[in-house]
Parts: structure tokens; sequence; C-alpha cells
């Protein structure tokens, strides 16, 4: 049985003109300790997916309208406020982009880093700030003993992020929600990041959804990747698979406009058009109008995600009925 | 080789911090740039990499006379900005503008693109008056927008249409020298291939010389000619595009290179990764001699003694590195 089972998701936003569908059908599983990447450019639905699960969608305008969240038994899109409670936080955590605006400037570390622990453990304080300080120390921090009772504004970008990252692990999750968690930070930086999380997932052995529009951090860091586009699954695959034999038109596309995987000097490949907005989306598949293997069967039908290779699903009936 | 567009010498920016409202007190100085010199040649890219705070953003404004230089000169096609009147500086901005980052915050939200586009040509008195609608609607071209979105405002751009505007903004003036800072950070993988395409080609096209700034280093070598890799004020390295980042010779960026990820999962897998410890020091109070000797794993007693010089090396890259012969 999977951790965590998200089938038929849709999430919309209810504004005064229109339906905005920020995720319209996602379903993908992840399974104890592995780590799934979802892919997508801005506004593709990766970071709305996630805060359907987490329950963090502003409500309204958003709205959750169909869909269920499965982890362990419990429906987190369903069950009473309390049992999801007693989950977020706990069983399941999640860091942001922004380490710097993620944490609340007028409290000390410590008062943030032990928060979850005073609300889900019977422990006390002292317990809990001692747990805090072993938790600064597993993410690198020196000196983590004085340095606990200082404020995030005294810390540089990566260890706010390493901050955050104790945060989210000191109840020890089953489940890590990762959303860009290095996007705003330096290159070296990131790679320090990137390694303890690499780490700390072996050393917990949970698993973490790890969100990003970076292919490269893809390729390092996950098991299994989920590439959405305009709130859909377009693909979902295991890494190497996504990498080395895409099966949807969106997955090379956006391979061939990185540019380190171009001879230089080359022009580089771009995909025509914009995504489309998600208000006026027609029927038929949503990259239709940008891809080049596009049909008019494409633009009458919906594309489903089915299975075309063993763990590797692709929502291009093209690629469906053998044709690329 | 000819004579540069654009030569820095020894270009020093330096920001005095003080305390008190009253009673000013001198209390440090930000060392942004510390003695960089450079020479960009005529239809040259040249890319200028480092992480946030290293001063890239603070050399091209100092080029640009947007902050006014310590010391050090700033020579453009052989006039030196930093000994210029006001005046002068004005009429030079003309060969030399600039692209910012966020397309978002750097266009007017209150002017339609023919107006962005028109102001600087009537300012510099670039063309005569009747013929600013058929100049705008040729930049609105030269940058793959179509000219019946001249009435429109900016934000019923996408991000990627804004930075083309931001462009032809810079284009207006038909200048010989663009610097561009972080201009695709803040855009899609996609979005960002037409974007740097649309600077290639018009560097072709048009004999332009580019600086671009950016902190990802396999779009800086997709573009650039030549890289400069700077740290904490300082050109650590400079060199041919290709060579700095296939065998970059400089501890930093040998680490720097090795933390960029790659799309390839099994490359990604099987490489040796140098993953530098802590964070980059503050320009306040950098670390004495070699400013990268405390995250350096090759630092010796050396390192700590004297800050090394930029040295030209047989094969024609420039480290600023003691040991480089050794490592």
């Amino acid at each position: 049985m999977p951790l965590l089972e998200v089938s038929g998701l849709r999430t919309y936003f209810h504004t005064r003109n229109a339906i905005h569908r920020a995720v319209d059908g996602v379903s993908f599983t992840v399974e104890k300790g592995e780590t799934l990447g979802i892919v997508g450019e801005s506004g593709s639905g990766k970071s709305v997916t996630c805060y359907s699960i987490m329950g963090l969608l502003p409500q309204p305008p958003g709205r959750i309208e169909a869909g269920s969240a499965i982890f362990d038994g419990i429906d987190l899109l369903r069950c009473p406020p309390k049992v999801a409670r007693s989950v977020r936080g706990k069983r399941i955590a999640m860091i942001f982009q922004d380490p710097m605006t993620s944490l609340n400037p007028y409290l000390r570390i410590s008062e943030q880093l032990i928060e979850p622990l005073i609300i889900h453990e019977k422990i006390s304080r002292s317990s809990a700030v001692r747990r805090g300080v072993e938790m600064l120390e597993a993410v690198g921090m020196n000196d983590a003993a004085r340095r606990i009772d200082r404020y995030p504004h005294e810390f540089s970008g990566g260890m706010c992020q390493r901050v955050m990252i104790a945060m989210a692990l000191i109840t020890r999750p089953e489940l890590l929600i990762a959303d860009e968690p290095t996007t705003a930070l330096d290159v070296t930086v990131q790679a320090q990041i990137l390694e303890l999380i690499r780490r700390l997932q072996r050393e917990l052995g949970m698993a973490v959804i790890f969100i990003t529009h970076d292919l490269g951090v893809v390729a390092g860091l996950c098991d299994r990747v989920l590439v959405m586009y305009a709130g859909r699954a377009v693909e979902t695959a295991g890494v190497r698979a996504i990498f080395y034999q895409p099966r949807h038109p969106y997955t090379r596309a956006l391979q061939r406009s990185i540019p380190s995987t171009q001879p230089k000097g080359a022009a580089l490949f771009t995909i025509p058009g914009l995504p489309p907005d998600l208000s006026t989306l027609a029927a038929g598949c949503a990259f239709a109008p940008r891809c080049e293997s596009a049909t008019g069967l494409c633009l009458g039908q919906d594309p489903p995600l089915v299975e075309v290779a063993p763990g590797h699903a692709s929502a291009c009936l093209r690629v469906q009925a053998g044709e690329i | 080789m000819s004579e540069p567009i654009l030569e820095l010498k020894n270009l020093q920016t330096h920001f005095p911090l003080h305390r008190g409202l009253v009673f000013k007190r001198h209390t440090g100085t930000v060392k942004a740039v510390d003695g960089v010199s450079l020479a960009v040649q005529r239809g040259e890219v040249l890319g200028l990499v480092g992480e946030s705070g290293c001063g890239k953003s603070t050399l091209a404004r100092t080029i640009l006379q947007l902050v006014p230089a310590t010391t050090g000169s700033v020579v453009l096609e052989g006039r030196n900005l930093t000994a210029a009147s006001a005046a002068e500086v004005r009429t030079s901005r003309r060969a030399l503008q600039m692209v910012f980052q966020d397309p978002y915050g750097s266009l007017n939200p209150r002017l339609t693109v023919f107006a962005t586009l028109a102001e600087p040509m009537l300012v510099h008195k670039i063309c005569p008056r009747d013929e600013v609608t058929g100049r705008v609607a040729e930049l609105m071209k030269m940058v793959g927008l179509a000219p019946r979105f001249m009435q429109k405002y900016p934000h019923e751009f996408s991000g990627g249409q804004r930075q083309r505007i931001a462009v032809a903004r810079a284009l207006a003036l038909q200048p010989r020298i663009i610097i561009a800072d972080e201009p695709v950070s803040a855009l899609d993988v996609s979005v960002q291939a037409q974007i740097l395409n649309l600077f290639a080609e018009l560097v072709r096209r048009m004999n332009l010389s580019l600086i671009f700034i950016a902190h990802d280093l396999s779009v800086v070598k997709h573009i650039s000619d030549r890289i400069a890799v700077m740290y904490l004020g300082k050109i650590v390295e400079l060199g041919r595009a290709a060579e700095v980042i296939e065998r970059p010779r400089h501890p930093y960026t040998r680490a720097l290179v090795s933390a960029i990820p790659t799309p390839d999962p099994d490359a990604e897998r099987a490489r040796q990764r140098i993953v530098l410890a802590g964070d980059p020091p503050s320009p306040l109070n950098p670390p004495a001699g070699c400013a990268f000797h405390p995250r350096c794993a090759f630092a010796t007693e050396k390192c700590r003694a004297a800050v090394p010089p930029l040295e030209r090396l047989a094969d024609g890259r420039e480290v600023a590195c003691v040991r480089v012969q050794e490592i």
C-alpha cells in the first residue's frame, strides 16, 4: 500500500469573472521512503496540488472540487479537522521556497522550532529545546545550543532553510513535502541543502515530494517524476525513463530547451506560444496548441494518463497509439 | 586585437557604513567591487557569474555610473566615464544600455509599450518626432513582438514578453553595448530559451557587445564568448566560456561548476561533488588574504598571507590563486 495516494484531485479558484482550474484531475502515489519529483513551469499547479493535500489552500477563493488524498487510511481532504491536524505537521511536514519569509521574524528560532513538538507530543519544554538543539546540529548548524535563541534575521538564507528543515523534521515525519526549497538559494548553498535532504531522508527513512522547475535537481535527487502542465499530470515515470525515454511531447520539449543539453552557440529549442489560460481551457489536450506532433484528434479529446510501458504513464494520445 | 569597446581599470566601488543620525560615525566599509580590471571587445559576449552578494550587480551599476566608483576608471570607446561630467555621462548612455532582472519591476506600469520605447528616443533626439512610431514598430519586430500591441500596458503581457519590451527599450538608442543583469532568472525554462535566443541573435545581427550577468552557469556558458567569475568583489577567474566551465582552474570555480545540477540522472549520481562548507563571507569583514581561503580545500598559510593577483597563465586563462600551478 502506498504511503500517500492522491486520486482525481481537482482544485479550482473561483474568482468574480471565471473559474480557474489550477489542478484538474491529478492522481499519483508516493511509496514509503521514495522521492517523487513534481516538475512543471509556473502556473502548472504543482504547488496548489501540495497545498491542497496539506490543507493550506486559501478557501475561498480556492476550493477542492473532487478527489481524495489517502494517507495511511485517512482521507486528508475529507477527514475531520482534528484528525487532519494530528497528521499535518507531525506525520507530513512541509518546507517552502523562501526561507526568509516563512519564518516568523518576531519569534526566536527556539520558539518556532519546538512548536511542533509541544503541539504533537507530550513533552516538557526543556526536553523539547534539547531535541531542537539536536535537530539543528543534525542539519549542520555549529554552536546550535547558543544560536537556537537567535532571531531569523541573524541567519543567512541557507541557514534559515536549514532551520526550516529542522523544524519540519523535528517530529520525524513519514512524508516531507518540499516546495522549491532551493530556488531562492545560490548554487553552492543549494548543493549543501540537497545533500542535507538526501542524508536526512536516508537516516529517517522518510518519503519526499520535491516540487521544482529545475530538471537538473530532479535528475540527482528523485526516484520517480511527475510532470505537470496546465493543472494536469502529463507524464509519470522513473527518473531514468523521464530523462532517457520521455514519452510526452511536453517533457521532450522542456528538456530540449535547457541550455546545458544543447551544443554551445546553437539556437535553443523553444516551445512556441504560451501556457494556456486555465479559466478558458478548451476540450482536448492542453498542450496541443503548442505541440509539434498534435493532430486534429488531440484538439477534440481529453487525453487520459495511461500506462505506456511498465511504470511509465503518458497523457498523449499519439504516444498511446504508438505513433510517436 | 582592436581597441576594446569597454575597459575597466582597477575599478572599486565601496559603500561606507554609518551609525547614528546626528553624529555620524564611520563604522565600516563594504567593498562591493574591489579592484576589477576587464576589457570587452566589439561584438563580444562576456558572461559574469558569481553568487549573490559577490558584487556583480554593483559592478554593472558602476559601469553605467548609476553608483559612483570609489577609484579606478570605466573607459567606454576611449572616454573615461568616471571623470566625465554628468552631461557627458548622459550622452554616453546612448551607447551603453541595461536590461534588468525583473521585467515586472523594471517597466513603468503606467506607460504603454509605445511610450516606454519612444521616451528614450525623444530624450536623446534619435529621430524626428514623426518617425518615432515607425521606429517603435521596428524595435518591436526586432524583439519578436507584434507592433499592433504598441498601445498596451505592461500588465497585459507575460513575463517573457515584458522582458522583450525591456530589451527593445535598451535597443531604442542603438547602443553598442548592453549590460543584462540576470535577464532570464525570473523566467521559466521554455521562456528563458526564447530570450537567450533573442540576445544571441541581436548580438550577431547588430555586432553588439553584451555583458551577461547570471548565476546559472549553464545559461552563461551557452551565450558567452568569455566568462568572468566573481567572488567577494574580485574577479577570480577569466577565460573562454567553454574552457572555464569544462576545465575550471580556480578552486571556487571548480566548486561552482560541480554544484550545478545537470539534467542527466546517471551522470548526476556518478559525479563527485565538491560541497563547499559555510556561506560566502560578509563583504563587510572579508577574510585576510584570498577571500575564498576559509572555504577552500587547497588553502595553505600562503593563501592567508596575501591577496592573490589575477595572473595570466600560459593558455591565456587568468586565475587569482597562488596555488593554481600545484592543484
